[in-house]
């Protein structure tokens, strides 16, 4: 079965057009927001902390809040993407196309991750402003910000093909994503938490996700770099599977 | 003599069923065969299984049962070449707001497979008078506009068939007959075309061949020249000085009916037909000695074979 290339093109150009057009609102905001977080926590509070693991405190929050950002952008503008023509009702010619889920799925997750890739390099380009900081494993890093972003997208995309209302579109980020990721070590170690909370952390995916990251940076890490891979590799995973089900049985887009 | 051929078919429907998640059968076991090149009308009133017969066949709904073919190819095993094959026009306005026209039209034809061909997309955007607003955001054009870059986008990809539906709802007398011309244009192309209307009159004006559809079922296809010959009749009522208690024998072996509780008689001619037999009808009354006090005739348009149908015997078991 040949792949469909034009119309993943079509999608991909097209989704991309949105961000391009909405550009405050998708690349200036979050990085105005991670700026004040970099100001607040980073400046005038990490002045008066001492360093994690010898790395200094405002350096230390840099690769947390990068993936603050990009997990949380990452779903909501994939999940906006798909939800949108659902809304509007244009989702009607994407259905009537001679489109796959597959290249659906290709063309509107790797737009979004390609918007979650920018943002996490101008996040991290902002932050040296602040902060000076080296990364130690450049190409570990890309490779996790790309992991992350693609995966996550996913996970935006089944959500934006689940919900159907504006209300459902917003729950899972604001009630389960958000506290996850503040619970996930991006301003802390979890080696700084009493044992209890250390082994509750690690039923939190995203501390795997951060903690991976900041490896990546700094050579340091609460839980073992493999496992990190291996985690995020696995919620992949999930979400792929996930997605493969709705494409069997046409959940939500087809009657 | 040389055999009849019959037109090639372009969308063969057989069995087709739909039955929705809440018991509802939208569709029973429809058949029908699209004639490459003509222009076919379905009717049916609201909820009659319009709107569901064409998304089944365009890949927004999924069939409970039955088969078809689109070009030749089966919409479910090759469904890639069927549907390329295929350009949809919805009935409700569903636009992308902030895109320009030229994007939304380079999209589709991108959507469907096809690379780029910007003289392709001139054109189609030329014939529906588009040129000029190609670089306006959607959003800022009129309802008769939006419709017309739904048609521009159905067909960016150069479809074989394309499916309106409902195309000319809440639109402006002027620009109805504007879509018209085009829809005739298209087929002039060679473009099949299958639209879904609630104006017998649009049915009247441009179809090849009528198929009304009511609860789900095609209660009649037929040559739209045909369906008006056939059912399209002419009704003398004659309303008698005294009753009859059942038709003289003088009178048999002509198409008369006796109604009104045998206060009136009703003669039933073709239109079509050179001679009407009013004039011999009237002699062999005469004979017969039957006196009538006054006559009326009437005609059925197309609308009046649509209610017909649609209240017939087979409409009325659900209604």
């Amino acid at each position: 079965m040949s792949l469909n290339l034009h119309a993943v093109r079509a999608i991909y150009r097209f989704e991309m057009a949105r961000t391009f057009r909405t550009l405050m609102q998708s690349i200036a905001s979050p990085v105005l927001s991670t700026s004040l977080y970099f100001l607040v926590f980073g400046t005038a509070i990490g002045a008066r902390m001492g360093a994690i693991d010898g790395v200094d405190y405002g350096a230390y929050i840099i690769p947390g809040l990068v993936m603050l950002t990009v997990l949380s952008e990452s779903i909501s503008n994939a999940s906006f993407g798909i939800y949108l023509p659902k809304w509007s009702g244009t989702i009607y010619e994407l259905l009537s196309a001679p489109v796959s889920f597959a290249e659906a799925v290709l063309g509107y997750v790797g737009a979004a991750a390609t918007k979650s890739m920018m943002l996490g390099i101008l996040i991290l380009a902002t932050a040296r402003v602040f902060v000076p900081y080296e990364i130690a494993h450049p190409w570990w890093m890309l490779a996790f910000l790309l992991l992350t972003a693609v995966t996550f997208c996913l996970f935006g995309f089944i959500i934006g093909i689940w919900a159907d209302s504006w209300e459902k579109l917003q729950v899972i980020p604001t009630m389960v994503v958000t506290p996850l990721t503040f619970l996930g070590g991006a301003f802390y170690s979890i080696n700084m938490l009493p044992p209890l909370w250390q082994k509750i952390s690690l039923f939190n995916p995203v501390v795997y996700l951060v903690s991976g990251f900041r490896w990546s940076f700094y050579g340091v890490s609460d839980v073992n770099i493999g496992l990190s891979v291996g985690m995020t590799l696995g919620f992949m995973g999930i979400c792929l599977a996930a997605i493969g089900g709705i494409f069997r049985t046409g959940y939500k887009l087809k009657q | 003599m040389q055999p009849i051929i019959a037109a090639e078919t372009v969308v063969a429907i057989a069995g087709l069923t739909k039955t929705y998640a809440n018991g509802h059968q939208a569709l029973k076991a429809v058949d029908l065969e699209i004639r490459r090149g003509e222009i076919f009308a379905l009717l049916g009133p609201n909820g009659a299984g319009k709107t569901t017969l064409i998304s089944i066949v365009c890949g927004i709904v999924t069939a409970s049962a039955g088969s078809v073919r689109v070009a030749g190819h089966d919409i479910g095993t090759d469904f890639r070449a069927a549907r390329a094959a295929i350009g949809l026009v919805p009935q409700e306005l569903h636009t992308d707001a902030f895109e320009s026209v030229w994007a939304t039209v380079s999209f589709s034809r991108g959507l469907f497979g096809k690379a780029p061909d910007p003289v392709h997309l001139e054109r189609v955007l030329r014939s529906l008078s588009l040129w000029d607003k190609k670089d306006a955001r959607i959003m800022t054009l009129s309802g008769g506009m939006k419709r017309r870059v739904l048609i521009a986008k159905a067909l960016a990809h150069e479809p074989q068939v394309l499916f309106l539906d409902e195309p000319t709802a809440g639109v402006d007398v002027e620009l109805r007959h504007e879509m018209w011309q085009l829809v005739r244009e298209l087929r002039e192309h060679g473009v099949t075309i299958i639209l879904t209307t609630h104006y017998i009159e649009e049915a009247e004006d441009m179809a090849d061949r009528i198929g009304v559809i009511n609860h789900g079922e095609l209660v009649v296809v037929e040559d739209k020249a045909t369906l008006m010959r056939k059912l399209g009749k002419k009704q003398l009522t004659l309303h008698l000085q005294g009753p009859l208690s059942q038709l003289p024998p003088g009178l048999s072996g002509l198409p008369l009916e006796l109604a009104d509780e045998g206060n009136a008689l009703i003669y039933t001619y073709d239109t079509q037909a050179e001679a009407t037999g009013i004039a011999g009808l009237l002699r062999r009354l005469n004979e017969q000695g039957i006196d009538f006090k006054d006559l009326n005739s009437s005609e059925s348009s197309l609308e009046e074979i649509f209610v017909s149908l649609v209240r017939g015997p087979r409409g009325r078991e659900t209604a």
